[in-house]
């Protein structure tokens, strides 16, 4: 039961790392903005999700579970926002935002 | 070589980049940056003295991972840091805001004095 | 050894994070625009945050995360928003390529001289840290950090949490003059987007939670009154970024007896002592526990406030845009 709980431990923990590598190539590599938010709010809530779920056996609290999950919740909480506001400052066709990108961002980086 | 003398390199070096750029980088922003590039690597060396005092406690089984003294000083000193930047922020601000200026020339906008003496002043107390 | 194998896999991983650091702080120092450097520092403290961990210390990586790369960061990137159009001119003041290179000398020869300090380390290294496991049981608290900032060094700290208000009264004293009085105009202010304002009003309520966790646990475990602090503090910026309050007024009573509160009441706790405990901030014996509660939950409300009206900048005239170009006096 035990190596069974580690087993799942080091798969989820290296999935989510292969995720967090994906992410990052992708950040890098791809062509514009959106598609680039895209590969960072997957690494984000897929990669973190599955570190979490991989930790999650190896905790000996419960309330150090519910902790890790509560992370992962407001991670995606916060990347959700974030990736909404950085995709709002990169749209380029609204001839009013022109002057708003700096700041979005800057809000967004709370 | 272990990872505390590592960090301890590092934090030397910190020190010498963030004075580098305090000193050539133009900009006021920019130096206020190096400054805190400066006092992070200062506080990385006292962290790793601390690492080192409670290193030698672990070894004798006393259950302790840090020197807790430095550590309740770096704490100190983050915050301090912090005040002092945002109040050299405030300053820069208001230069840029009255002289059009962001950089700390006397006078003339190519006057080569040195940079760097007004930008710590504030910034001293940390 | 016996544990030779895990220590050289450790000290791989430590290296690559301190690449990683002097990667990002040269970036920092000598990128072109200032925007992407304060971007740079950003990471550059979230990575620091990990070497604090590395180093045994969570309590500093906690403060580093929330308080010197979060705030700091929210701090930096908007004044250098704001500095872009004057960035251009900067480029004239850069001194000439023989004085670079000299300075670069120099502050090479002060790198090597420290790193030689931290490779000459006494050996068994000196530490105050058996003298504080040994007098931790009598303050009632567990986590040594907060032993000494509460206990034995609680002068440092009070002198520490004093040190914010005059920075506080620095910060608001660089306002125009007909501004003085008003409300903080420095924080930027995006237009109201729905995103924004959902994160406003969902997050604060578990920022709180997590703030009043931080200080609550920080008795015994790695947390404490700054970290609780800065993550109340952020989370009263997101709601005055997103435009859901408005600061406040700095002319404002209540506001000013909130901002020097915690620091009264240490002074006067600490007055006390002289009578009960014979010595100026010793805790009477067996109250040890409840009143360095006592202590940090005012003072995490002052330092709380404190710090959000630190990013809130100097007070600006009605408007909050409006605080940049009104006044356009010659000094």
């Amino acid at each position: 039961m035990n190596l069974a709980l580690d087993l799942l431990t080091i798969v989820a923990v290296s999935l989510g790392a292969l995720f967090f590598l994906a992410g990052t190539v992708g950040l890098l590599r791809f062509p514009d903005t959106l598609t680039r938010l895209h590969a960072l709010t997957k690494a984000d809530n897929l990669g973190l999700g599955l570190v979490v779920l991989g930790l999650l056996p190896q905790v000996s609290a419960p309330l150090a579970a519910l902790g890790l999950i509560a992370v992962w919740l407001l991670a995606m909480l916060s990347g959700a926002t974030v990736g909404q506001l950085l995709a709002g400052a990169a749209r380029p066709p609204d001839p009013d935002r022109a002057e708003m990108p700096a700041r979005d961002a800057v809000s967004s980086h709370d | 070589m272990n990872g505390p003398t590592l960090f301890g390199l590092c934090g030397a070096a910190l020190v010498g980049l963030g004075l580098y750029g305090l000193l050539c980088q133009p900009g006021a922003l920019r130096k206020i940056l190096s400054f805190n590039l400066i006092g992070s690597g200062v506080f990385l060396l006292f962290g790793v003295i601390a690492k080192r005092g409670g290193g030698a406690l672990s070894a004798a089984g006393l259950g302790v991972d840090g020197d807790p003294v430095p550590q309740a000083l770096i704490i100190t000193g983050l915050v301090v840091a912090f005040a002092a930047t945002s109040i050299a922020v405030a300053l820069l601000l208001r230069l840029a805001e009255t002289s059009g200026r962001s950089t700390l020339e006397s006078d003339g906008p190519r006057a080569p004095s040195p940079p760097g003496d007004q930008a710590s002043a504030p910034e001293r107390a940390s | 050894m016996t544990r030779y194998p895990v220590m050289t896999s450790a000290l791989v991983v430590d290296a690559a994070l301190v690449l990683l650091v002097l990667g990002l702080a040269l970036w920092v120092t000598s990128t072109r625009a200032a925007y992407s450097a304060v971007v740079g520092f950003v990471a550059y403290g979230l990575l620091m945050a990990i070497v604090w961990v590395r180093l045994a210390a969570v309590d500093v990586a906690m403060t580093e995360a929330a308080l010197g790369t979060g705030l700091t960061g929210l701090l930096l990137l908007g004044a250098a928003a704001r500095l872009a159009p004057y960035e251009a001119a900067e480029v004239n003041g850069r001194p000439g390529r023989w004085l670079r290179l000299l300075i670069g000398l120099l502050c090479a020869a002060i790198a090597l001289g420290l790193a030689a300090v931290v490779l000459m380390l006494p050996d068994p290294a000196p530490t105050l840290a058996p003298l504080v496991a040994e007098n931790l049981p009598p303050t009632g608290v567990g986590n040594p950090v907060t032993g000494v900032l509460l206990a034995h060094r609680a002068i440092d700290t009070l002198l520490e949490s004093v040190v914010l208000v005059p920075a506080l009264i620095g910060v608001w004293s660089v306002a125009a003059d007909p501004a003085w009085g008003g409300r903080p105009g420095s924080l930027p202010r995006p237009r109201s987007s729905s995103a924004l304002t959902l994160l406003a009003q969902v997050l604060p309520p578990f920022g709180i939670l997590i703030g009043i966790h931080l200080v609550w646990n920080g008795a015994d475990d790695p947390g404490g009154k700054f970290q609780g602090a800065t993550v109340l503090a952020a989370m009263w910026i997101l709601v005055l970024i997103a435009g859901l309050r408005e600061p406040p007024a700095v002319r404002d009573r209540r506001l000013r007896v909130l901002l020097v509160i915690g620091a009264l009441v240490f002074i006067g706790i600490g007055v006390a002592g002289i009578w009960l405990a014979d010595a100026f901030l010793a805790y009477p014996e067996g109250y040890a526990k409840p009143l360095i509660l006592a202590i940090e939950a005012v003072l995490t409300l002052s330092i709380a406030a404190t710090l959000g009206l630190l990013l809130a900048g100097p007070p600006a005239s009605d408007h909050p845009s409006g605080g940049l170009y009104e006044s356009k006096k010659s000094g």
